[in-house]
């Protein structure tokens, strides 16, 4: 296969950054998306030039490090996966590629691909997290739980912080991550000592951080690589009215 | 009240304002239809109507006062919303397949809404400011019907057919997008939801948009 990949170059912060094009040939249908990537690198460092920067790590779609945009769609073209579990089967020969890195002003672009998503972790650093005494290991069976409560709690949990949902939204808001965060411990009997402060702060740095306002476009579960459903941002809508209306 | 303040200016507090009062709005517009469908009775039942609702008129003010105030918290929180939402995004994607992801109607409530606005300051400068100048008379079916703010004008009529056209696209996703804002979405109201809002964001909009269709463009009422 031979595809042409017209993929954001940007020096740092601070430069402009433009779209440069670049001819990638002898890849094979069994490549990765990264795996055509590198060889692109590969090219461009025995060229002199300076590879292409993105983000990527465990490679098998469990990190959430690899966001760009790919062709129009977060992760590019197949739903549920994330862009390292992206395959060269799904284009086809002489395709052009564009590819760009996640845009939103709460994701400024660090370089090429790469965009900084701190503000993910300062989010989480507000109340993604719950108070447990120290001591003697608990007995895990001595707390119920219901099925349908771990269940739940789960599916928050499996988000992997990508960021996909943010990149996609037309108004750059970061619901479907806050809420997956939040449901996953308010559904929990341990997430309960810190429950209302817990909602309250994420929302409030969420706002601080630029996040944009949620108008249920619902782009953020058709885009989330982890398939979370907008029913998270509905239970967090509930968590943070009744925290601010109670007491 | 520090609380209150920080709350209604949260992102979510300014969706739940704006949820509030869309729903308020679509319970608005079922008397306002119900209203309307006076004119398919013919000239005497319409101004009969109308005069019968001036004779209350304390109450119909009363009544109006509140509708503004809703109107105008959707309207103020809908700008504020969309300024927010310009100032967090950053650059256009090159290549962007929304269509792949989301609903045409979910991705331009700010524009429908705002074509919701130019008619409503249309309609009520034109029809419902002529009607406040009549006392009695049996006027009123003339007015709508009048060949320069009324449905004997063509440009009126094909005004508010758009207009009531794209309050159904409003309609398609703001009746159900509010339940989602207050945090109902579950399986078992869900459908409940899609069902009823068939009446909201269909039924209504016909219901207005069969006037200007059946006394401008078809000669009906003469
Ligand atoms: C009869 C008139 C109107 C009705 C019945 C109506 C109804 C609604 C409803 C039910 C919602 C959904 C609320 C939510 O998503 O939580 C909504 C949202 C919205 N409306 Fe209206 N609306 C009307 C007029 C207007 C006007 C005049 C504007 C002008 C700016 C406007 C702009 C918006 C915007 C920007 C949204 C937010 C989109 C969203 O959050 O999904 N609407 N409207
Ligand atoms: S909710 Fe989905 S799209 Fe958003 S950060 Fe988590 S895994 Fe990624
Ligand atoms: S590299 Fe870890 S999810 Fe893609």
């Amino acid at each position: 296969m031979k595809v042409t990949v017209k993929i954001w170059r940007q020096k740092d912060s601070r430069s402009k950054g433009s779209f440069q094009t670049y001819p990638v040939d002898n890849i094979s249908e069994e490549m990765s998306f990264f795996e055509m990537l590198d060889m692109l690198n590969e090219s461009l460092v025995k060229q002199g030039e300076k590879p292409v920067a993105f983000d990527h790590d465990c490679r098998e779609g469990i990190c959430g490090t690899c966001g760009m945009f790919i062709n129009g769609r977060a992760h590019g073209p197949i739903s549920g996966i994330t862009t390292c579990q992206l395959h060269m089967r799904r284009f086809n020969d002489g395709d052009t590629i564009v590819v760009e890195p996640w845009r939103a002003k709460a994701f400024p672009v660090i370089q090429d691909l790469v965009v900084d998503r701190t503000s993910f972790d300062r989010i989480m650093l507000s109340g993604g997290y719950i108070s447990i005494n120290s001591g003697g290991a608990p007995d895990a069976n001595a707390i119920p739980i219901s099925k349908i409560s771990a269940d739940i709690a789960m599916d928050g949990a499996s988000c992997i912080g990508c960021g996909a949902c943010v990149a996609t939204c037309k108004n750059s808001s970061a619901m479907l991550f806050v809420s997956a965060k939040v449901s996953q411990f308010a559904v929990l009997p341990q997430g309960q000592v810190e429950r209302k402060e817990r909602v309250q702060n994420m929302v409030t740095s969420m706002d601080e951080e630029g996040f944009g306002n949620c108008t249920n476009t619902y782009a953020c579960e058709a885009e989330c690589p982890k398939e979370i459903s907008v029913a998270h941002i509905a239970r967090m809508n509930r968590e943070f009215l009744k925290a601010n209306l109670s007491g | 009240m520090g609380w209150m303040f920080d709350f209604l200016n949260s992102s979510i507090g300014k969706k739940i304002q704006m949820a509030i009062t869309g729903v308020l709005l679509c319970l608005f517009l079922i008397i306002h239809l119900i209203g309307n469908l006076f004119l398919f009775a013919g000239p005497h039942a319409f101004n009969t109507y109308v005069e019968t609702l001036s004779a209350v008129r304390p109450i119909v003010r009363s009544i109006e006062l509140i509708l503004t105030l809703i109107f105008l918290g959707h309207i103020f929180n809908g700008i504020r919303l969309i300024i927010a939402n310009r100032q967090a995004t950053s650059v256009k994607y090159a290549v962007n397949k929304a269509r792949e992801n989301s609903t045409i109607v979910s991705r331009t409530m700010g524009i429908t809404g705002s074509v919701i606005f130019i008619f409503l300051a249309v309609h009520l400068s034109t029809i419902w400011y002529t009607f406040q100048l009549e006392h009695g008379g049996g006027k009123f079916f003339d007015i709508v019907m009048s060949n320069n703010i009324g449905f004997g004008n063509l440009i009126v009529t094909i005004f508010y057919m758009i207009a009531m056209f794209l309050l159904g696209f409003h309609l398609r996703h703001g009746f159900q997008s509010a339940f989602q804002t207050f945090g109902w979405n579950h399986t078992k109201y869900k459908s409940i939801i899609e069902v009823v809002a068939v009446f909201f964001w269909l039924i209504l909009p016909v219901g207005f948009l069969m006037i200007p269709l059946y006394f401008g463009l078809l000669g009906g009422g003469n």
